[in-house]
Protein backbone atom coordinates (compact mmCIF):
# COMPACT_ATOMS: atom_id res chain seq x y z
CA UNK A 1 0.00 0.00 0.00
CA UNK A 2 0.78 3.68 -0.45
CA UNK A 3 3.24 3.85 2.81
CA UNK A 4 2.45 5.68 6.26
CA UNK A 5 5.43 7.95 7.43
CA UNK A 6 3.95 6.92 10.98
CA UNK A 7 2.99 3.11 10.35
CA UNK A 8 2.96 -0.66 9.96
CA UNK A 9 4.52 -2.18 7.10
CA UNK A 10 3.92 -2.48 4.01
CA UNK A 11 3.04 -5.95 3.12
CA UNK A 12 0.66 -6.78 5.72
CA UNK A 13 -1.01 -3.34 4.36
CA UNK A 14 -1.02 -5.38 1.22
CA UNK A 15 -2.15 -8.35 2.23
CA UNK A 16 -4.77 -7.08 4.41
CA UNK A 17 -6.64 -4.47 1.72
CA UNK A 18 -6.17 -6.99 -1.15
CA UNK A 19 -7.84 -9.46 1.06
CA UNK A 20 -10.51 -7.07 1.20
CA UNK A 21 -10.63 -6.08 -2.31
CA UNK A 22 -11.01 -9.90 -3.06
CA UNK A 23 -14.14 -10.13 -1.37
CA UNK A 24 -15.50 -6.77 -1.89
CA UNK A 25 -15.32 -7.77 -5.94
CA UNK A 26 -17.23 -10.94 -4.91
CA UNK A 27 -20.46 -8.88 -3.98
CA UNK A 28 -19.20 -8.80 0.05
CA UNK A 29 -20.31 -5.15 0.84
CA UNK A 30 -18.66 -5.21 4.10
CA UNK A 31 -14.89 -6.24 3.30
CA UNK A 32 -15.74 -3.15 0.40
CA UNK A 33 -16.53 -0.50 2.57
CA UNK A 34 -13.52 -1.84 5.06
CA UNK A 35 -11.11 -1.71 2.21
CA UNK A 36 -12.61 1.93 0.75
CA UNK A 37 -12.18 3.02 4.58
CA UNK A 38 -8.72 1.48 4.99
CA UNK A 39 -7.68 2.94 1.91
CA UNK A 40 -8.65 6.27 2.74
CA UNK A 41 -6.33 6.54 5.78
CA UNK A 42 -3.51 5.86 3.50
CA UNK A 43 -4.41 8.49 0.16
CA UNK A 44 -4.35 11.18 3.09
CA UNK A 45 -1.34 10.21 4.17
CA UNK A 46 0.09 9.87 1.02
CA UNK A 47 -1.65 13.41 -0.76
CA UNK A 48 -0.77 15.38 3.10
CA UNK A 49 3.20 14.47 1.92
CA UNK A 50 2.46 15.56 -1.68
CA UNK A 51 0.27 18.33 -1.62
CA UNK A 52 1.82 20.25 1.45
CA UNK A 53 1.23 23.87 0.32
CA UNK A 54 -2.33 22.39 -0.99
CA UNK A 55 -3.25 21.06 2.52
CA UNK A 56 -7.32 22.58 1.35
CA UNK A 57 -6.65 20.10 -1.84
CA UNK A 58 -6.10 17.23 -0.14
CA UNK A 59 -10.14 15.84 0.79
CA UNK A 60 -10.91 15.88 -2.65
CA UNK A 61 -8.59 14.52 -4.28
CA UNK A 62 -8.95 11.88 -1.64
CA UNK A 63 -12.34 11.74 -2.94
CA UNK A 64 -11.63 11.92 -6.28
CA UNK A 65 -9.23 8.90 -6.15
CA UNK A 66 -11.75 6.79 -4.13
CA UNK A 67 -14.22 7.78 -7.13
CA UNK A 68 -11.39 6.98 -9.29
CA UNK A 69 -10.84 3.15 -7.28
CA UNK A 70 -14.10 2.39 -7.70
CA UNK A 71 -14.72 3.36 -11.59
CA UNK A 72 -11.94 1.17 -11.93
CA UNK A 73 -12.52 -2.10 -10.08
CA UNK A 74 -12.91 -4.01 -12.25
CA UNK A 75 -8.96 -3.72 -13.86
CA UNK A 76 -7.60 -5.05 -11.03
CA UNK A 77 -6.04 -8.55 -11.04
CA UNK A 78 -6.04 -10.46 -8.26
CA UNK A 79 -2.37 -12.05 -9.47
CA UNK A 80 -0.64 -8.14 -9.27
CA UNK A 81 0.65 -6.32 -6.55
CA UNK A 82 -2.41 -3.61 -5.02
CA UNK A 83 0.34 -1.25 -4.56
CA UNK A 84 1.11 -1.18 -7.70
CA UNK A 85 -2.08 -0.77 -9.10
CA UNK A 86 -3.49 1.90 -6.52
CA UNK A 87 -0.14 4.10 -6.77
CA UNK A 88 -0.72 4.26 -10.68
CA UNK A 89 -4.40 5.47 -10.32
CA UNK A 90 -3.50 8.06 -7.21
CA UNK A 91 -0.36 9.67 -9.39
CA UNK A 92 -3.13 9.50 -12.28
CA UNK A 93 -5.99 11.53 -10.09
CA UNK A 94 -3.20 13.41 -8.80
CA UNK A 95 -1.53 14.72 -11.79
CA UNK A 96 -5.45 15.09 -12.82
CA UNK A 97 -5.45 17.62 -10.03
CA UNK A 98 -2.48 19.31 -10.61
CA UNK A 99 -3.12 20.38 -14.06
CA UNK A 100 -6.99 21.43 -13.96
CA UNK A 101 -5.58 23.56 -11.03
CA UNK A 102 -2.25 24.98 -12.82
CA UNK A 103 -5.05 25.91 -16.02
CA UNK A 104 -7.35 27.37 -13.32
CA UNK A 105 -4.78 29.27 -11.53
CA UNK A 106 -3.19 30.87 -14.77
CA UNK A 107 -6.29 32.66 -15.60
CA UNK A 108 -7.27 33.57 -11.80
CA UNK A 109 -5.79 34.74 -8.61
CA UNK A 110 -1.93 33.33 -7.54
CA UNK A 111 -1.19 30.61 -5.18
CA UNK A 112 -2.28 31.94 -1.56
CA UNK A 113 0.96 30.86 0.48
CA UNK A 114 -0.62 32.57 3.59
CA UNK A 115 -2.65 29.17 3.97
CA UNK A 116 0.16 27.20 5.11
CA UNK A 117 0.78 29.33 8.41
CA UNK A 118 -2.70 28.39 9.63
CA UNK A 119 -2.78 24.93 8.24
CA UNK A 120 -3.74 22.34 11.08
CA UNK A 121 -1.68 19.33 10.47
CA UNK A 122 -3.95 16.81 12.00
CA UNK A 123 -4.63 13.46 10.63
CA UNK A 124 -8.67 14.27 10.89
CA UNK A 125 -10.36 14.69 7.63
CA UNK A 126 -10.57 18.25 6.68
CA UNK A 127 -13.71 18.66 4.67
CA UNK A 128 -14.05 18.49 1.19
CA UNK A 129 -14.70 21.89 -0.83
CA UNK A 130 -16.32 20.25 -3.32
CA UNK A 131 -19.85 19.35 -2.55
CA UNK A 132 -19.94 15.83 -4.72
CA UNK A 133 -23.60 15.23 -3.48
CA UNK A 134 -24.47 18.66 -5.54
CA UNK A 135 -22.58 17.33 -8.74
CA UNK A 136 -24.90 14.19 -8.93
CA UNK A 137 -27.60 17.12 -9.53
CA UNK A 138 -25.76 18.04 -12.88
CA UNK A 139 -26.67 14.04 -13.98
CA UNK A 140 -29.44 13.35 -16.41
CA UNK A 141 -32.40 11.79 -14.43
CA UNK A 142 -31.41 8.12 -15.77
CA UNK A 143 -28.21 8.57 -13.78
CA UNK A 144 -28.90 10.48 -11.16
CA UNK A 145 -31.95 8.67 -9.95
CA UNK A 146 -30.57 4.82 -9.72
CA UNK A 147 -27.24 6.22 -7.80
CA UNK A 148 -29.94 8.36 -5.27
CA UNK A 149 -31.75 5.16 -4.64
CA UNK A 150 -29.18 2.48 -4.74
CA UNK A 151 -26.09 4.50 -3.36
CA UNK A 152 -27.51 6.90 -1.26
CA UNK A 153 -30.75 5.62 -0.03
CA UNK A 154 -29.87 1.91 0.13
CA UNK A 155 -32.56 0.58 -1.98
CA UNK A 156 -31.44 -2.82 -4.32
CA UNK A 157 -31.48 -2.44 -7.90
CA UNK A 158 -35.30 -4.27 -7.99
CA UNK A 159 -36.54 -2.09 -5.19
CA UNK A 160 -35.26 0.89 -7.38
CA UNK A 161 -36.61 -0.36 -10.88
CA UNK A 162 -40.14 -0.76 -9.18
CA UNK A 163 -39.85 3.50 -7.91
CA UNK A 164 -38.60 4.28 -10.86
CA UNK A 165 -40.18 2.84 -13.42
CA UNK A 166 -36.60 2.19 -15.05
CA UNK A 167 -35.95 -1.92 -15.87
CA UNK A 168 -33.82 -3.48 -13.60
CA UNK A 169 -30.65 -3.34 -16.96
CA UNK A 170 -31.22 0.41 -16.85
CA UNK A 171 -30.85 0.95 -12.87
CA UNK A 172 -27.94 -1.19 -13.05
CA UNK A 173 -26.26 0.69 -16.30
CA UNK A 174 -27.80 4.16 -14.84
CA UNK A 175 -25.43 3.32 -11.43
CA UNK A 176 -22.43 2.77 -13.31
CA UNK A 177 -22.14 5.43 -15.99
CA UNK A 178 -23.58 7.74 -13.30
CA UNK A 179 -20.49 7.01 -11.18
CA UNK A 180 -18.15 7.53 -14.33
CA UNK A 181 -19.91 10.88 -15.63
CA UNK A 182 -19.33 12.02 -11.46
CA UNK A 183 -15.27 11.40 -11.78
CA UNK A 184 -15.53 13.49 -15.00
CA UNK A 185 -17.95 15.82 -13.36
CA UNK A 186 -15.41 16.97 -10.53
CA UNK A 187 -12.45 17.21 -12.90
CA UNK A 188 -13.92 19.98 -14.62
CA UNK A 189 -15.04 21.70 -11.36
CA UNK A 190 -11.44 22.75 -11.19
CA UNK A 191 -11.57 24.28 -14.61
CA UNK B 1 -20.58 15.35 1.21
CA UNK B 2 -17.49 14.01 3.66
CA UNK B 3 -15.29 11.24 2.58
CA UNK B 4 -16.87 8.78 4.94
CA UNK B 5 -20.47 9.87 3.59
CA UNK B 6 -18.56 9.49 0.43
CA UNK B 7 -16.91 5.57 1.25
CA UNK B 8 -20.07 4.52 2.71
CA UNK B 9 -21.90 5.54 -0.98
CA UNK B 10 -19.69 3.72 -3.29
CA UNK B 11 -20.16 0.60 -1.40
CA UNK B 12 -23.97 0.76 -0.52
CA UNK B 13 -25.14 -2.12 -3.12
CA UNK B 14 -21.92 -2.16 -4.44
CA UNK B 15 -22.90 -5.73 -6.87
CA UNK B 16 -20.58 -8.13 -7.56
CA UNK B 17 -17.92 -7.44 -10.35
CA UNK B 18 -18.42 -9.63 -13.89
CA UNK B 19 -15.37 -11.02 -14.69
CA UNK B 20 -13.49 -10.69 -18.39
CA UNK B 21 -15.75 -7.29 -18.84
CA UNK B 22 -13.13 -5.51 -20.58
CA UNK B 23 -12.14 -8.85 -22.97
CA UNK B 24 -15.75 -8.87 -23.65
CA UNK B 25 -15.52 -5.49 -24.82
CA UNK B 26 -12.56 -6.33 -26.86
CA UNK B 27 -14.51 -9.13 -28.28
CA UNK B 28 -17.28 -6.82 -29.21
CA UNK B 29 -15.27 -3.53 -30.79
CA UNK B 30 -12.99 -6.07 -32.89
CA UNK B 31 -16.02 -7.64 -34.53
CA UNK B 32 -17.41 -4.14 -34.91
CA UNK B 33 -14.59 -2.97 -36.31
CA UNK B 34 -13.75 -5.61 -38.61
CA UNK B 35 -17.18 -5.74 -39.90
CA UNK B 36 -17.14 -2.11 -40.42
CA UNK B 37 -13.97 -1.99 -42.60
CA UNK B 38 -15.84 -5.53 -44.77
CA UNK B 39 -18.71 -3.30 -45.32
CA UNK B 40 -16.70 0.37 -46.65
CA UNK B 41 -14.22 -3.11 -48.44
CA UNK B 42 -17.02 -4.37 -49.95
CA UNK B 43 -19.39 -1.58 -50.71
CA UNK B 44 -17.13 1.24 -51.33
CA UNK B 45 -13.93 -0.70 -53.16
CA UNK B 46 -14.86 -4.13 -53.86
CA UNK B 47 -13.00 -7.14 -53.61
CA UNK B 48 -9.92 -8.40 -55.83
CA UNK B 49 -11.38 -10.91 -58.46
CA UNK B 50 -8.65 -12.85 -58.29
CA UNK B 51 -8.70 -12.89 -54.30
CA UNK B 52 -9.52 -16.98 -54.53
CA UNK B 53 -6.24 -17.32 -56.71
CA UNK B 54 -4.52 -15.38 -54.22
CA UNK B 55 -5.11 -17.26 -51.05
CA UNK B 56 -2.74 -20.14 -52.65
CA UNK B 57 0.19 -17.75 -52.59
CA UNK B 58 2.94 -17.67 -50.27
CA UNK B 59 3.42 -13.99 -51.01
CA UNK B 60 -0.21 -13.30 -50.13
CA UNK B 61 -0.05 -14.28 -46.89
CA UNK B 62 3.08 -12.73 -45.78
CA UNK B 63 1.39 -9.53 -46.81
CA UNK B 64 -2.23 -10.42 -44.67
CA UNK B 65 0.55 -11.68 -42.03
CA UNK B 66 2.63 -8.52 -40.80
CA UNK B 67 -0.62 -6.33 -39.94
CA UNK B 68 -2.24 -9.75 -38.05
CA UNK B 69 1.33 -9.61 -35.99
CA UNK B 70 0.92 -5.74 -35.69
CA UNK B 71 -2.54 -5.97 -34.62
CA UNK B 72 -1.85 -8.61 -32.19
CA UNK B 73 0.90 -7.19 -30.46
CA UNK B 74 -1.38 -3.93 -30.55
CA UNK B 75 -3.99 -5.46 -28.97
CA UNK B 76 -2.06 -6.76 -25.65
CA UNK B 77 -0.13 -3.67 -25.88
CA UNK B 78 -3.20 -1.37 -25.13
CA UNK B 79 -5.07 -3.86 -23.21
CA UNK B 80 -2.02 -3.87 -20.56
CA UNK B 81 -1.90 -0.18 -21.24
CA UNK B 82 -5.49 -0.09 -20.11
CA UNK B 83 -4.93 -1.68 -16.62
CA UNK B 84 -3.32 1.25 -14.00
CA UNK B 85 0.25 -0.20 -13.09
CA UNK B 86 0.35 -3.12 -15.87
CA UNK B 87 4.02 -2.67 -17.42
CA UNK B 88 3.81 -3.21 -21.38
CA UNK B 89 7.11 -4.71 -21.33
CA UNK B 90 7.84 -7.53 -23.76
CA UNK B 91 5.19 -6.21 -25.90
CA UNK B 92 7.26 -3.19 -27.09
CA UNK B 93 9.26 -5.54 -28.85
CA UNK B 94 6.26 -7.72 -29.98
CA UNK B 95 5.04 -3.86 -31.92
CA UNK B 96 8.68 -3.19 -33.72
CA UNK B 97 9.82 -6.68 -34.62
CA UNK B 98 7.31 -7.24 -37.11
CA UNK B 99 7.48 -3.69 -38.70
CA UNK B 100 11.44 -4.20 -38.11
CA UNK B 101 11.31 -7.46 -40.13
CA UNK B 102 8.86 -5.84 -43.15
CA UNK B 103 11.83 -3.27 -43.10
CA UNK B 104 14.16 -5.47 -43.82
CA UNK B 105 12.56 -7.33 -45.84
CA UNK B 106 12.26 -4.35 -47.92
CA UNK B 107 15.10 -3.09 -47.97
CA UNK B 108 16.86 -5.91 -48.65
CA UNK B 109 14.43 -6.56 -51.93
CA UNK B 110 15.43 -2.48 -52.93
CA UNK B 111 19.00 -3.51 -53.15
CA UNK B 112 18.65 -6.46 -54.82
CA UNK B 113 16.51 -5.13 -57.57
CA UNK B 114 17.46 -3.52 -60.80
CA UNK B 115 17.62 0.08 -60.64
CA UNK B 116 14.57 0.08 -63.02
CA UNK B 117 12.72 -1.69 -60.64
CA UNK B 118 13.02 0.06 -57.91
CA UNK B 119 10.47 2.95 -58.26
CA UNK B 120 7.79 0.66 -59.34
CA UNK B 121 8.62 -1.96 -56.34
CA UNK B 122 7.82 1.10 -54.04
CA UNK B 123 5.22 2.96 -55.58
CA UNK B 124 3.20 0.00 -57.50
CA UNK B 125 0.39 1.71 -59.31
CA UNK B 126 -1.85 2.78 -56.48
CA UNK B 127 0.47 4.45 -54.00
CA UNK B 128 -1.48 7.58 -54.22
CA UNK B 129 -5.08 6.06 -52.50
CA UNK B 130 -3.58 3.19 -50.45
CA UNK B 131 -2.98 4.87 -47.44
CA UNK B 132 -5.85 7.19 -47.37
CA UNK B 133 -7.69 3.78 -48.40
CA UNK B 134 -6.54 2.09 -45.25
CA UNK B 135 -7.04 5.22 -43.03
CA UNK B 136 -10.26 4.97 -44.40
CA UNK B 137 -11.63 1.58 -43.82
CA UNK B 138 -10.26 1.39 -40.31
CA UNK B 139 -12.42 4.13 -39.01
CA UNK B 140 -15.27 2.44 -37.91
CA UNK B 141 -12.50 0.24 -35.75
CA UNK B 142 -11.26 3.24 -34.26
CA UNK B 143 -14.31 3.85 -33.14
CA UNK B 144 -14.75 0.80 -32.26
CA UNK B 145 -11.11 0.37 -30.50
CA UNK B 146 -11.64 3.84 -28.61
CA UNK B 147 -15.40 2.79 -27.00
CA UNK B 148 -13.40 -0.57 -25.99
CA UNK B 149 -10.64 1.43 -24.02
CA UNK B 150 -13.12 3.32 -22.81
CA UNK B 151 -14.27 0.36 -20.86
CA UNK B 152 -10.54 0.09 -18.94
CA UNK B 153 -8.77 2.46 -17.00
CA UNK B 154 -5.61 4.07 -18.70
CA UNK B 155 -3.35 6.57 -17.04
CA UNK B 156 -1.40 7.24 -20.17
CA UNK B 157 -4.33 9.05 -22.34
CA UNK B 158 -2.36 10.10 -25.38
CA UNK B 159 -0.03 6.72 -25.62
CA UNK B 160 -3.47 4.13 -25.08
CA UNK B 161 -5.30 6.09 -28.05
CA UNK B 162 -2.20 6.05 -30.11
CA UNK B 163 -2.18 2.06 -29.61
CA UNK B 164 -5.48 1.78 -30.07
CA UNK B 165 -5.77 3.81 -33.09
CA UNK B 166 -2.86 1.40 -34.33
CA UNK B 167 -5.07 -1.38 -33.77
CA UNK B 168 -7.53 0.19 -35.35
CA UNK B 169 -5.10 0.71 -38.75
CA UNK B 170 -4.30 -2.96 -38.75
CA UNK B 171 -7.89 -3.94 -39.41
CA UNK B 172 -8.13 -1.23 -41.74
CA UNK B 173 -4.76 -2.68 -43.65
CA UNK B 174 -5.60 -6.18 -43.13
CA UNK B 175 -8.74 -5.83 -45.08
CA UNK B 176 -7.87 -3.72 -47.61
CA UNK B 177 -6.24 -7.22 -48.30
CA UNK B 178 -8.85 -7.79 -49.92
CA UNK B 179 -8.98 -5.26 -52.74
CA UNK B 180 -5.52 -3.94 -53.29
CA UNK B 181 -3.38 -5.23 -55.63
CA UNK B 182 0.05 -4.59 -54.70
CA UNK B 183 2.30 -7.55 -54.24
CA UNK B 184 5.82 -5.73 -53.80
CA UNK B 185 7.14 -5.99 -50.38
CA UNK B 186 8.50 -2.39 -50.28
CA UNK B 187 4.79 -1.15 -50.99
CA UNK B 188 3.32 -2.40 -48.22
CA UNK B 189 6.41 -0.99 -45.68
CA UNK B 190 5.73 2.23 -46.92
CA UNK B 191 2.11 3.24 -47.75
CA UNK B 192 0.04 0.12 -45.26
CA UNK B 193 2.74 1.92 -42.69
CA UNK B 194 1.48 5.43 -43.71
CA UNK B 195 -1.78 4.56 -43.83
CA UNK B 196 -1.78 2.50 -40.37
CA UNK B 197 -0.11 5.61 -38.62
CA UNK B 198 -2.80 7.97 -39.65
CA UNK B 199 -5.43 6.04 -37.37
CA UNK B 200 -2.38 5.90 -34.92
CA UNK B 201 -2.15 9.84 -34.72
CA UNK B 202 -6.25 10.35 -34.66
CA UNK B 203 -5.98 7.62 -31.66
CA UNK B 204 -2.96 9.88 -30.00
CA UNK B 205 -5.22 12.93 -30.55
CA UNK B 206 -8.56 11.95 -29.58
CA UNK B 207 -6.99 9.82 -26.73
CA UNK B 208 -6.81 12.57 -23.67
CA UNK B 209 -10.53 13.95 -24.63
CA UNK B 210 -12.14 10.36 -25.11
CA UNK B 211 -10.47 8.24 -22.74
CA UNK B 212 -10.30 10.16 -19.80
CA UNK B 213 -12.76 9.03 -16.44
Amino acid sequence: MIREASAEPVRPVEERLRTLLMHALAGDVAAYRAFLQDLTGHLRAFLRRRLRHLEHDVEDVVQEILLAVHNGRHTYRPDEPLTVWVNAIARYKLADHLRARSRREALQEPLDDDDELFAVSDTQPALARRDVLKLLDLLPERQRLPIVHVKLQGLSVEETSRVTGMSVSAVKIGVHRGLRALALKIQRTYR
Amino acid sequence: MKTDDLVSMLATGAAPVERHVAAKRFGWALVLGALGALAVVVTGYGVRSDIAMLLHVPLFWAKVAWPACVAIAALATVARLGRPGKPVGGWWLGLATPLALVWLAALLLLWLAPPGMREHLLLGRTWRSCSFNIALISLPALAAALWAVRGLTPTRLRLTGAIAGLMAGTIGALTYCLRCPEMSVPFWATWYLIGMSIPTAAGALLGPRVLRW
